[in-house]
């Protein structure tokens, strides 16, 4: 027996195409995320095959995290078959040998820019958010010393005066998506661009959530079971989109969050967002035998924690007042 | 028996540092020493200022006279590089406040302390409405109710006689008096115990000047806040102060009551500021 016979064959490249010096530094820091729910951890954000400001953040989590026996799904706004998510997709069971799915149910990584699925994640999932800005605090203040001592103060006066601006001017909140959410009571955080409509599934979720900007070199996590509300006023409730009135062209399905394709004619038809969940409905339909998850929201739009998301707004504005 | 005695001594020591006594009550701010370094030069160079409840306490000096310095200092935004000072405020008795933590500095500033500076861009956010600088004070101590908000603001707005079909109006788009006003608005918002004024009145001009120390004084005689206030127009000083310190150089030259400082004037730096004025 000669050293060359013990040795691995040259790949060229580590298993899951990170060092194991980089995933030893992305798995601690991600350790201390999960430790401190909210809070940003920066870490030495590394070269990838893909630019910057294309998902390198999520990916480099979810290579630190993936192994050989792992399913993998990767959503980019909802879609599994964009260009981008497939690129990200056949990258990861490439370098690592994880399988790769479109249901949600099936994986055990999903990687998603600014979606989570419509279908319930449970404790065997992690969900890995791509992150482009992770200081929520930016916008108010553009010092990333002076925000991070606003942090350690917990001073976020200056987030809720966007919002009272927002109801001063516009009689509601207009954030659409990012919206701020305060994390297990002491951090702020944005939770990446997902739509208001998503915003409410991370809140005593039994999946771990972990975001992660690659650009900006922080990452930040969600533990299972934590509280995660959104910044609103007592007498004035946050609410997620209104779709009430739209149904899916494709599945007929309500009540999900649904994107508005723009007709030749003026008009506009919808369409899920999750085309996952759209494909599994459009299965079952045909009588395929199929079981489709229960959705964080049911059918009549209700939210599967009762009590969340406090009744509508109706009737007169607070801005009247 | 001789420790009274040594005791009142002791109390004795610097009889002559205090103003005359126009309230029985014990002061409201008390720094002593107050001292602070640019580099080589002493901006502030062992200020001692004492300020009852109630009063207005001047301060006047040429540029670069230290008097905007000590504000800030009062202000807590400035680290000292020596000093003492209290606040008679319960809880906060025999705290040198400046050896407080950042967090328990901002606290102190936030409810205890208000500010209106010379230039409306240090106090307010020039892009949010009149209302929302205001709320942002109330915000800080935690309250969420738009509602309340919005009636809070209104309401400190009204008592700095600020017009109120403007109140959602940016600060970039209001006259230099009505700056002012919202700085005032937003400085009593939260019912300090002490109001700092830089300068609140240089720029504007006569007339509105003249309303604005109106509001001023009312305010003052209606929640009986104590203001330190700082100008080199003798004017204002003239028409707001109860007592008067004169700075030069960083250091007191001369203080008593308004009317004596100004009608006789002792220090020949004095006499020469009081013969100055056109």
């Amino acid at each position: 027996m000669s050293l060359t016979d013990l040795a691995q064959p040259n790949q060229g490249y580590s298993y899951a195409f990170l060092d194991a010096f980089a995933k030893r530094e992305l798995r601690r820091r991600i350790l201390k995320g999960i430790a401190i729910p909210g809070y940003q951890v920066p870490y030495a954000s590394r070269e990838l095959p893909i630019a910057r400001g294309w998902g390198t953040g999520g990916l480099q989590v979810t290579l630190s995290l993936v192994g050989p026996d792992d399913t993998v799904k990767v959503i980019d706004q909802g879609a599994d078959d964009s260009v981008n998510a497939a690129n990200l997709r056949r990258f990861i069971t490439r370098m690592s040998g994880a399988e790769t799915t479109t249901d949600a149910n099936a994986a055990t990584i999903i990687q998603s820019r600014h979606r989570i699925p419509e279908e319930i994640l449970g404790e065997h999932h992690a969900l890995v958010l791509q992150v482009p800005n992770p200081e929520p605090l930016r916008r108010v203040e553009p010092d990333m010393a002076k925000a991070r001592i606003l942090h350690a103060d917990a001073d976020y006066g200056q987030m809720w005066l966007v919002l009272y601006e927002q109801l001063v001017r516009f009689g509601r909140y207009i954030q659409g998506a990012a919206y701020p959410v305060m994390v297990h009571e002491r951090f702020v955080m944005a939770p990446s661009p997902i739509p208001r409509w998503d915003t409410p599934a991370l809140h005593q979720s039994a999946h771990l959530t972990l975001l992660s900007a690659g650009r900006e070199k922080r990452l930040y996590a969600v533990p299972p079971y934590t509280n995660v509300y959104p910044l609103e006023f007592t007498d004035v409730p946050f609410e997620v989109e209104d779709q009430r009135e739209w149904a899916c062209r494709t599945t007929g399905a309500r009540n999900k969050f649904l994107n508005e394709l723009p007709m030749d004619d003026g008009s506009s038809q919808f369409e899920l967002s999750d085309t996952g969940y759209m494909e599994k409905l459009v299965n079952q339909q045909r009588g395929e035998p199929i079981t489709v998850g229960t959705t964080y929201y049911d059918d009549e739009g209700n939210f599967y924690h009762d009590g969340y998301l406090k009744p509508r707004y109706n009737g007169e504005r607070p801005s009247d007042a | 028996m001789t420790d009274t005695l040594s005791h009142d001594t002791t109390a004795n020591v610097h009889p002559t540092l205090d103003a005359p006594i126009i309230n029985r009550v014990p002061p409201l701010v008390v720094a002593r020493n107050l001292t602070k370094y640019y580099g080589s030069i002493k901006a502030v160079d062992g200020v001692d200022v004492v300020a009852y409840p109630g009063e207005i306490l001047g301060i006047v000096g040429e540029s670069g006279s230290g008097k905007s310095t000590v504000l800030r200092l009062l202000n807590l935004e400035e680290a000292t590089n020596g000093g003492v000072y209290n606040l008679q405020i319960s809880g906060l008795t025999n705290t040198n406040l400046f050896e407080l933590d950042r967090f328990d500095k901002r606290d102190v500033r936030v409810h205890h302390i208000g500010i209106v500076y010379q230039n409306p861009h240090l106090g307010l956010r020039m892009r949010y409405s009149a209302s929302g600088n205001v709320a942002e004070r109330l915000l800080i101590t935690g309250e969420r109710t738009f509602r309340t908000l919005r009636s809070k603001s209104n309401d400190s707005l009204l008592a700095s006689e600020f017009p109120l079909d403007r109140v959602d109006d940016p600060p970039s788009v209001l006259s230099g008096g009505m700056q002012q006003r919202v700085q005032l608005a937003k400085a009593i918002a939260l019912q300090p115990e002490l109001l700092l004024l830089d300068e609140p009145t240089t720029g504007l001009d006569v007339s509105i000047q003249a309303t604005v120390l109106d509001t001023l004084k009312r305010i003052q005689r209606l929640r009986t806040i104590t203001m330190i206030l700082v100008s080199h127009d003798l004017g204002v000083i003239r028409t707001l102060a109860d007592r008067v310190m004169v700075m030069r150089n960083g250091r007191v030259v001369e203080q008593g009551l308004t009317d004596q400082i100004l009608e006789d004037p002792q220090d020949p730096y004095t006499q020469q500021l009081v013969h100055a004025k056109l």
